[in-house]
């Protein structure tokens, strides 16, 4: 035909590189990642020159040097003796336990409310459209500092639970109370719990920057066999299942496999609770946690469950109604259909969104430095960048660490939503 | 085919050079205006007034310079900062002058490439309590809870403090002497501590100053001091000399109001030297005219009457000269001979 003798025969000419369109994508790639090298090389050779000429260089000795200051929250022993190095992992804990413990109380709240909203009865979608669009649409910032001033500032000071003798003998009540029995005392600076202790432990191997608790160890040990067994008793409970029609009886031997091992292991090991007391100043035992940690895990829980909401109403509702009424045709129960047809379906959708905001909230945390929170943030790029001096390379660690972290979410989150996403045969 | 087309524009970057840093001196003159990197809220060394205008001794300080360098002490562009921001603005240029309750220390002056260049006041760590806490020593403050400036030496004090007297605390990080307070005022913290004459200060501003205690420790030597960059030796003369332009101004009794007078009528070769009143010129020998130091000390007046315009005894804050005397009054403040 015509066309294909229209195609100049000739040799290559430069100019072709761009009006030929077999060659204009290859240019225009070769282009854009000159002017990218050219931008990451500018960028380093800039950050050279200019260390050279304060008379810096790149040097991360300084994370075994003394730390010399104190945090308040520590998971893992630490003193004003440590390194800075031990420090950051401190802090990266402290970003992990608020990280983690939002990303599960987002999670549970979001679906709850997710599937409120979409419910029939119109106060209850009202009350949660509202609930998501408060919180949705204010930055998380503000309702960090929201939950801390009402947590400070509403709170009872800690010397009101005093009770002096003078008090006793007049049949006086202290100013204020503890919660539980005497378990709990919620004071303007934090919130007093009972501490889980040991008191036959089975010691720890220090590491320099982390410390191995054969304790905690031993009890992952046992919740790990646990739950292996369990899926055994489970897999041949469904195999007795399937051959005879008649599924034994499994509850209570769940119940003897998951809890009688860990049980027996916190008896083995001495397990109590230490009550807090008022002493001095303060609570004295049990465990503080300061309101700086409740009020950035409240914000961070109660801002990004207004999204996962979104996420399982936006999950829920892509499941056609034809797959709920197919089910109730074949005679499924309302229970059984929405476990069996809606989420399976609906998990597909709601999964991937679901990763991103694990991320968020992951990175969000950083946000407790507004609340002198000592994370990651805090430790290693607030105290330690401040005493050192050593920004850069504090930065550099700090971005890597999230990088990392958020890599993990990503990966597992990946695995998880493959197991639940659309099975193409 | 096509690889000899874009070879060429690869040696682009060879094009690509440091950027030379210029003197600061010149920096400052050439924009017409001093960034000062002062406090963000302490009432008594660096504060906005009413009308936004930062006033204060270590407000003073930077006007001085300012009418030293550029001729008029309103030329200064005050940079708020708070302990944990003032090292890296300083370091990456954003301020000229780092005049901001900064202890001298070995590591800051050494590894962080500072340069103190005096000390323009002698402080030392305390601690405040509420009255009622019926604390009278800071060894009676074993399991309290204190607020505390991070990136500060009073963080690094405050840990050894208690490690030596075999006590514990819990430390309440915050960002600035502001927030200090309203922890403090909140209860969110037994004791707040920070330098003495920082507590000076924030206690001036309560409304019940009375229901609160200084405790009598000191715990800590804290020399604060003007900082500039290490390396820019001129800068660091200029900030320095200007400084003690202002106390050998309080020695030789010249103030904001006789300066003028004292130039023209002294025959004290030394006042005339500092002055520029003779044919000495002091100032060239820094870069700067003749009638610098004139300047400074009419800006704010001497050291003497910056300090008793801002902390001393008549103030709200009430400070004693003590250890920021003179040193022909027992004080160390002591200028080097200008010649």
């Amino acid at each position: 035909m015509a066309m294909a003798s229209d195609a100049p025969k000739g040799g290559f000419r430069p100019s072709m590189l761009i009006y030929d369109t077999r060659y204009r994508a290859i240019t225009i790639q070769v282009i854009v990642l000159i002017l990218v090298l050219l931008c990451v090389s500018w960028l380093v050779h800039n950050t050279m020159v200019n260390l050279a000429a304060k008379d810096k260089d790149i040097n991360f000795g300084f994370l075994w040097n003394r730390a010399g200051y104190d945090i308040d929250q520590q998971l893992i022993p630490y003193t004003n003796d440590s390194s800075h190095g031990r420090a950051a992992v401190v802090g990266l804990l402290n970003t992990l336990v608020v990280a983690g413990l939002a990303c599960v109380l987002a999670t549970v709240i979001g679906v709850f409310v997710g599937i409120l909203r979409l419910s029939k009865n119109w106060l209850v979608g009202r009350l949660m459209t509202v609930y998501i669009e408060v919180f949705r649409n204010v930055p998380v910032l503000l309702w960090i500092f929201v939950a801390a001033t009402i947590l400070s500032e509403t709170m009872p000071e800690p010397k009101d639970f005093k009770v002096t003798d003078a008090m006793i003998a007049a049949g006086q009540a202290p100013k204020a109370a503890m919660l539980f029995d005497g378990a709990v005392a919620l004071t303007n600076r934090g919130t007093n719990i009972p501490a889980p202790l040991l008191s036959r432990p089975l010691g720890s191997l220090d590491l320099g920057l982390i410390t191995l608790n054969f304790s905690f160890l031993a009890m992952l040990a046992v919740i790990i066999g646990s739950v292996l067994v369990h899926r055994l008793l489970l897999r041949r409970a469904r195999a007795v299942q399937e051959a005879t029609g008649v599924r034994p009886a499994t509850w209570w031997k769940s119940l003897i496999v998951l809890v009688v091992p860990f049980v027996a292991l916190l008896f083995a090991l001495g397990f109590h609770l230490d009550y807090p007391v008022f002493k001095g100043f303060n609570f004295k035992g049990g465990i503080n946690l300061a309101h700086s940690f409740t009020a950035l895990l409240l914000a961070l829980s109660l801002y990004s469950a207004t999204y996962i909401a979104e996420n399982v109403r936006a999950g829920v509702m892509a499941v056609s109604h034809g797959q709920t009424e197919a089910a109730f045709a074949l005679g499924l129960r309302p229970s059984r259909t929405t476990r069996l047809i809606i989420l399976p379906q609906a998990l597909r959708v709601i999964v991937p969104p679901l990763i991103s905001q694990y991320l968020s909230i992951t990175k969000n945390t950083s946000l407790g430095i507004a609340v002198s929170y000592l994370d990651l943030r805090g430790t290693l790029g607030g105290i330690t960048l401040n005493q050192t001096g050593r920004e850069l390379e504090c930065m550099l660690l700090m971005m890597l660490i999230y990088l990392i972290i958020s890599l993990i979410i990503s990966a597992v989150m990946n695995v998880y939503n493959s197991s639940v996403k659309l099975k193409e045969r | 085919m096509k690889k000899s087309v874009f070879l060429g524009t690869l040696a682009v970057s060879g094009l690509l050079a440091g950027m030379a840093a210029a003197g600061t001196l010149d920096d400052v003159k050439a924009r017409g205006i001093l960034n000062c990197g002062s406090n963000n809220g302490l009432t008594g060394f660096a504060a906005p007034d009413a009308n936004g205008n930062y006033q204060g001794f270590d407000a003073a300080l930077c006007k001085a310079i300012a009418a030293a360098v550029l001729g008029d002490a309103s030329k200064v562009k005050f940079v708020p900062l708070t302990g944990e921001t003032r090292f890296t603005a300083l370091a990456s240029g954003e301020v000229d002058v780092l005049i901001r309750n900064s202890t001298w220390t070995f590591s800051r002056d050494t590894d962080l490439k500072f340069d103190f260049v005096a000390v323009n006041y002698y402080d030392g760590q305390g601690f405040m309590v509420k009255k009622e806490l019926g604390v009278s020593s800071a060894k009676e403050l074993d399991g309290a809870t204190v607020c505390i400036q991070t990136g500060t030496t009073t963080e690094l004090n405050l840990a050894d403090f208690f490690k030596s007297n075999n006590m514990s605390y819990t430390p309440v990080t915050i960002a600035d002497d502001s927030e200090g307070q309203r922890q403090y005022v909140a209860g969110a913290c037994d004791a707040y501590t920070t330098d003495a004459s920082g507590l000076a200060a924030v206690r001036a501003t309560l409304p019940d100053a009375e229901n609160h205690i200084i405790l009598p420790e000191i715990i800590s030597k804290e020399p604060l001091g003007p900082v500039v960059r290490h390396g820019d030796n001129n800068w660091g003369d200029i900030v320095r000399w200007t400084y003690y332009a202002l106390v050998s101004a309080e020695e030789n009794g010249i103030t904001a109001a006789n300066v003028e007078e004292t130039a023209s009528t002294t025959t004290n070769p030394e006042i005339k030297r500092l002055l520029g009143a003779s044919d000495d010129n002091l100032g060239a020998m820094m870069g700067l005219d003749k009638e610098w130091a004139k300047r400074a000390i009419a800006a704010q007046g001497n050291y003497g009457e910056i300090f008793a315009a801002n902390l001393g005894e008549s103030t709200s804050i009430g400070l004693a000269r003590g250890l920021n005397a003179l040193w022909t009054q027992g004080g160390l403040q002591y200028a080097p001979p200008f010649r």
